[in-house]
């Protein structure tokens, strides 16, 4: 493993800036992606100490500490009654319990991986990024930006009128998904994430005010199929996903109009 | 750096390095039952409870247990030597390695959730692999002690 030569939990964001701001120190979420690489950590800066491991629930938001798990984003009633489930469904094929007891929303959000199913699903929500220095960016914003020293603090997901369903396609159980896809009908119209393309997720919206669609399914998933462009790996080719796209978004369509 | 933690039930202190992984540590207390299996946090040999919680021991830093509770299987012995019965009588495993990774984890389950649906126990322990089998035996042994576990709980309760 990795050598990491001091470790520091600590007692404030602003002590937890400071020491981010050497190249060499990095922030800790649940350690179960950064253990992967073979790099050096001058100081692990551990966040654990701060109280950023609640979900809290107001009438207009959620507010989620970045030191949340996947596991408490699984089991967590109020986001899995605004998503009819969505949020649990998107957490609940990565790896095992044992893995979502550790691995937290904000290592997931600032790793900005292709492979997130976390990042997928909260793009399709009105989500917002806290930042300590940086202060509070949309997450479709976040998502395009280049890594840098800020610390994610917490996200939030804003309440809005809309229903929520989430896909991933996975070649084997608990294994990495070959695409996901999170659907959000708004009063607007659709807002679709796919990720795992298997480049980050990105969002698409399909306006459907003042339109008459015959087969909204069939339009929404040609609309982004259209626009969308994805690559191959040796989890399936960027043919192959480019078809799975259209499927998802036709299953997401019917299921959310209870065709 | 000094922590302190409670392993199975008795408190200890130590001398760590920063990047002690909580694996190595209880394994240098004696906990052999926690076993490296993949190195990539995926196959759950691993598992212990920090706090109560299952976790992959592999990808915790032993720093980030100070002045936590941690548990092995070592320290669940007679609840593990029960419910491991039944797995044996089914002759569900072959070589045995992911036994303790995989009792851990039953043993979670069934403290989140005392009489589990087939789909439950199937979603809860997909995070623990075994080479050797199909999993239908372990599914198998668990059923089986929920079954006696059930039978048991009424019979006393018609007593009481």
């Amino acid at each position: 493993m990795r050598v990491i030569r001091e470790y520091k939990k600590v007692e404030s964001l602003e002590e937890a800036w400071q020491l981010n701001q050497k190249k060499s120190n990095r922030v800790l979420g649940g350690m179960v992606w950064l253990k992967m690489g073979k790099m050096q950590i001058g100081t692990a800066i551990d966040l654990s100490g701060l109280g950023l491991d609640t979900i809290e629930e107001t009438e207009e938001e959620f507010r989620i500490g970045c030191m949340v798990t996947l596991r408490d984003l699984e089991l967590h009633p109020g986001l899995s009654a605004y998503t009819d489930g969505a949020v649990r469904e998107s957490v609940r094929h990565i790896v095992g319990v044992q893995f979502r007891n550790l691995a937290t929303v904000g290592g997931s959000i600032y790793g900005r991986y292709g492979f997130s199913d976390v990042l997928t699903m909260f793009l399709s929500m009105d989500t917002y990024v806290e930042l300590y220095k940086g202060g509070i960016i949309p997450l479709k914003e976040y998502a395009k930006l280049p890594y840098d020293r800020d610390i994610l603090v917490r996200l939030i997901v804003k309440k809005e009128k809309s229903d929520f369903h989430y896909q991933s396609v996975r070649n084997s159980q608990t294994d990495f998904p070959v695409l996901t896809c999170a659907a959000a009908k708004t009063e607007a119209g659709y807002r679709f994430a796919i990720g795992a393309r298997p480049g980050k997720a990105v969002l698409f919206d399909v306006d459907l005010n003042g339109r008459n669609v015959e087969n909204l399914a069939e339009y929404a998933a040609k609309c982004v199929k259209d626009q969308i462009s994805t690559g191959s790996n040796t989890r399936g080719s960027a043919e192959y996903r480019k078809h799975l796209t259209g499927v998802l978004i036709r299953r997401a369509v019917c299921k959310l109009e209870q065709v | 750096m000094n922590i302190t933690m409670t392993l199975n039930g008795k408190k200890i202190s130590a001398e760590i390095e920063a990047d002690t992984l909580l694996i190595d540590f209880v394994r240098d207390h004696g906990c052999y039952s926690v076993k490296r299996g993949c190195e990539t946090s995926n196959c759950g040999l691993c598992t212990v409870f920090l706090d109560e919680k299952p976790v992959l021991s592999c990808s915790v830093l032993a720093a980030r247990a100070d002045g936590r509770t941690v548990t092995t299987l070592e320290g669940l012995q007679e609840e593990a030597k029960e419910f491991g019965a039944f797995i044996a009588d089914q002759g569900a495993e072959q070589c045995g390695f992911c036994n303790p990774g995989f009792i851990m984890n039953a043993l979670a389950l069934f403290r989140e959730n005392e009489y589990p649906e087939e789909e439950e126990i199937r979603e809860y322990l997909a995070g623990n692999l075994c080479r050797c089998s199909g999993y239908e035996g372990q599914l198998r042994g668990i059923q089986a002690f929920l079954a006696w576990k059930k039978e048991k709980s009424g019979k006393e309760s018609e007593k009481s």
